[in-house]
């Protein structure tokens, strides 16, 4: 056994289940009589080996990382955001309608307005659940889910039949938008060989650091973290856990309809008909857990699944290995981070004094009043820590 | 096979946490037959002690012998089988079942997977008969006191046949008549021949219940005494290591304005039920008023109704002339209402959260703590630190996270965040629930302290020393309703038992007489 620290075993668990993983990957694909040195090279290949390469495995890391910072934010507040998807569909027609409807507004108004108006949209799908919970104790769980539903049929639905024929190419899929209100950056698609690099990954930068400084700086975030660990002595303290509830359920609307964003005025350059829920719903939920909530591992573990992705197809052209390995080595990390506590048994954790009392305490408070303190949710959901 | 004359030898028992030694060279004898006390402040060791005997920890060194054979407890299902069990201070049965229910749970008697619940129910009857605890086998635990449902509990263990049975301070949640009734149950206990182990830091439970006490301190025996032998100033001196107050001297109140006016207050518990029923008080500046109380006869949803966590359905609150019925909590506060809950976990704190950030819980949004909605850490960790020195906070630094300290030291941060806040009414619920003495002196002086000040202090608590010791006035809730007003110096603890007990207050002069 190994003995560290708490941060170092912070860092450690996951980096062992990210290894884990891959493993796990490399058994199956021996089952099946695959090289994993083989894919996995050509993984590596696929996702960092020309500089196009580069820029395609960092655009798809951009809508992961909002969506995971999304996700992160709500569950510091003890609500699980499951709707990302949603709000993430609803930040890209948001987006992409605004572009088509004043095209040639210069950059500097419809850039801003079209990536405002997706987020807002965003905002407004998620402040639905947020706002049924704050008042009626709905489960958010149920509603995020169904919301999804909602909006991805919804969304084809405006599509057809609200936007104007003008703004179509087809039944399925709207005009392009214009350059005014494009994210694409030609020196930046330059640099990394024309791959579809867009400005969002800056955006993306921004919301980290932002992100960060709200929960850590400001009193909203204090709000938002009291009522997420403990909301009765929240209410003592005089906090609204109403207000908290809605205000971290719009922020993570937002920050999922920037995901949407940057994949409509970034990406795709325009909107089409959508027929599952988006995936970077539920990989921005894997990132978060993976980035423990954290603004740097949200970043890194981003890139990380980035690299799956991207890499995936690589390995699926390079090496003859089927894509769906990759969702096997996605689903194994997961697992070994989902139980991070039997990962954290190969650690003997240097205690303090003071936790290890507690810890003898506890065997026999536990089943007290703090039973009814949501702290068991404190290392499950990938909040902000 | 020797013959021992004790039924539980623990030898030089040593628990060692990494470098802190959490039980050093312990011994317990526990005759058979006999009540042993096992006195100590929090965190001296008792419950890592029990914890070794009922098999959830293992010990660093040191040897148990059950009546001289020496025995290896390495889970709690040999300490079971050894006959050892334990009483917990917070209950562990499902409310949802019946006594029975609970008492068979994982060891129902059972012919081809149907439960022998006639069978079980009998034996727990005669069980019940035997030991005099009258206890209904039949009734839902939900439905039964919480003095019926620590018997229940006691059931449990006896009828997995214990004959050392653990107490893990038992009378925390009982009313003064049911502690009695408690001690002659624990009486009637070792008479059969059972032993117990009574862990507890109440002294005037092992003068009445005890025949021996071990007294530990810091992880070490301090020393074994018959309890017979020693006074309580005794007993307190070797459980803290210096002298103890008991009772605080205060100087008579000085009475200003009034500062809570209370009138004709009802206020619903959570399933809609009225819970305070009609009641009117005032608590004046300089004074201390006592509410006292059987847990459960409103005394929580009275606090929650004066602090904004709960709302009023009729009569009105006012605090120096300002109307604040159903006011928000915030308000409340920013009014000069300071308020310490009832229980520290689930209100007071967040656990996971740094000391010095719940130092800062209820000023955080005001400068200095923060502008314009961002926080300041330099002048929250600056607040922290002055009131750690002031308040005599016990911790390694300020950002160590409020669970990691130990209950009276939370408590502590608890007070020094509410009084430090100077604010004119200051509501105090039950603040030394399962604090040791030293703890219980220094919360008692700050709340004179304030009283000396000027402040109004309204202190709910289940203890009736307490309540003497602190209050100018005290009045009595029972089922939602004043029962009585009365002075300390004029009245009786019987008179006080009986008024908590629903008794008139005419009845209740006349009976003690």
């Amino acid at each position: 056994m190994l003995r560290v620290s708490q941060p170092v075993k912070k860092i450690l668990v996951p980096l062992i289940s990210i290894i884990l993983g891959f493993l796990v990957g490399a058994i199956v694909m021996l089952i099946f009589s695959y090289s994993p040195m083989q894919a996995y090279s050509s993984m590596l290949r696929g996702a960092l080996g020309t500089s196009s390469a580069i820029g395609e495995t960092l655009r798809q890391a951009t809508p992961l990382i909002f969506t995971a910072l999304g996700f992160s934010v709500a569950s510091s507040a003890g609500f699980f955001n499951i709707g990302l998807s949603g709000q993430a569909l609803a930040g890209w027609i948001g987006s992409i309608w605004i572009a088509l409807a004043f095209p040639n507004l210069p950059t500097y108004i419809l850039l801003p307005l079209a990536i405002l108006v997706g987020a807002l949209a965003g905002a407004i799908t998620a402040a639905v659940p947020g706002v049924l919970r704050a008042f009626f104790g709905t489960s958010e769980v149920i509603v995020t889910i169904m919301l999804n539903y909602v909006v991805l049929y919804l969304s084809t639905y405006l599509m057809q039949n609200i936007m104007p024929k003008s703004f179509r190419t087809s039944q399925d899929a709207t005009q392009s938008i214009s350059a005014h209100a494009s994210l694409r950056m030609s020196w930046l698609s330059d640099l990394f060989g024309g791959s579809r690099i867009n400005g969002g990954l800056f955006l993306a930068l921004i919301a980290l650091v932002a992100v960060w400084f709200i929960m850590k700086k400001t009193t909203l975030g204090f709000e938002i973290r009291s009522v997420g660990m403990n909301p009765f002595a929240s209410e003592y303290a005089g906090m609204s856990s109403k207000r908290t509830i809605i205000m971290s359920m719009v922020l993570s609307g937002i920050l999922a309809g920037l995901g949407g964003v940057v994949e409509g005025l970034g990406t795709y350059q325009n909107f089409f008909t959508q027929t599952a829920s988006l995936s970077i719903g539920f990989d921005g939920m894997a990132v978060s857990l993976l980035g423990s909530g954290s603004s740097v591992g949200i970043l890194l573990s981003g890139i990380l699944f980035s690299v799956l992705k991207i890499g995936g197809l690589g390995m699926q052209t390079g090496a003859g290995v089927p894509f769906e390995i990759v969702n096997i080595v996605v689903a194994s990390i997961i697992f070994f981070v989902a139980i991070d506590y039997v990962i954290g048994l190969l650690f003997k954790q240097r205690q303090t004094r003071e936790t290890e009392q507690i810890a003898t305490q506890k065997t026999q408070t536990s089943t007290t009043t703090s039973s009814d303190i949501p702290d068991n949710q404190e290392k499950k959901g990938g909040r902000i820590s | 096979m020797t013959k021992s004359d004790y039924v539980i030898e623990m030898r030089k028992i040593t628990k060692d946490f990494s470098g802190f030694k959490a039980n050093d060279q312990i011994d317990l004898k526990v005759k058979p037959g006999e009540i042993h006390a096992l006195l100590g402040e929090n965190g001296a060791g008792k419950s890592t002690l029990m914890n070794i005997l009922s098999g959830l920890l293992a010990p660093t060194s040191g040897e148990i012998l059950m009546n001289g054979e020496p025995v290896s407890i390495d889970n709690p299902t040999i300490a079971n089988q050894l006959g050892i069990g334990m009483v917990h201070q917070h209950f562990m049965l499902v409310d949802a079942f019946t006594v029975t229910e609970n008492i068979i749970l994982g060891t129902e008697p059972s012919t081809g997977g149907v439960i022998n619940r006639k069978q079980a129910q009998k034996e727990i009857q005669e069980l019940s008969d035997r030991y005099g605890l009258a206890v209904d086998p039949t009734a839902k635990v939900s439905e039964i006191s919480v003095g019926m449902q620590q018997r229940a509990e006691i059931l449990k263990i006896l009828y997995r046949g214990a004959k050392v049975l653990i107490f893990d301070e038992p009378t925390a949640v009982l009313t003064p008549q049911e502690i009695d009734e408690l001690i002659e149950i624990m009486k009637g206990l070792v008479a059969e021949g059972k032993s117990i182990i009574l862990i507890t830091h109440k002294l005037a439970e092992i003068k009445l219940a005890a025949d021996r006490c071990t007294v530990i301190r810091r992880g070490k025996s301090i020393g074994t005494v018959e309890v017979a032998d020693a006074s309580s100033e005794e007993l307190a001196t070797m459980m803290v290591g210096h002298s103890v107050t008991f009772k605080i001297p205060k100087a008579p109140a000085q009475i200003g304005a009034p500062v809570l006016n209370v009138k004709q207050l009802e206020v619903k518990e959570s399933r809609g039920i009225p819970a305070v029923k009609g009641i009117d008080f005032t608590v004046h500046a300089g004074e201390i008023l006592g509410v006292a109380g059987i847990d459960g006869n409103g005394q929580t949803e009275l606090i929650e109704a004066l602090t904004g966590l709960r709302k009023v359905s009729s009569g009105s609150i006012e605090i120096e002339g300002h109307d604040l019925t159903n006011a928000p909590v915030r308000k409340i506060t920013e009014m000069g209402v300071s308020h310490v809950p009832e229980d520290r976990h689930k209100y007071g704190l967040v656990l996971q959260m740094s000391l010095a950030e719940n130092l800062s819980l209820q000023t955080y949004y005001h400068q200095p703590l923060s502008h314009h909605g961002i926080l300041d850490y330099k002048q929250i960790r600056k607040h922290a630190l002055r009131l750690i020195k002031t308040y005599d906070i016990r911790t390694t630094n300020e950002q160590l996270k409020a669970g990691e300290l130990s209950g009276g030291n939370q408590q502590k941060a608890i007070i020094a965040r509410e009084l430090d806040r100077d604010a004119k009414l200051i509501i105090v619920s039950q603040p030394t629930r399962g604090l040791d003495v030293g703890a219980i002196e220094y919360i008692h002086r700050q709340l004179i302290d304030q009283r000396d000040k000027g402040k109004a202090v309204l202190l709910v608590s289940f203890e009736l020393d307490e309540i003497m010791n602190l209050s100018d006035r005290i009045i009595v809730l029972h089922d939602g309703k004043i029962a009585g007003e009365v002075r300390p110096e004029t009245t009786t603890e019987q008179e006080l038992g009986l008024l908590m007990a629903g008794s008139s207050k005419q009845a209740a002069a006349q009976e003690v007489k």
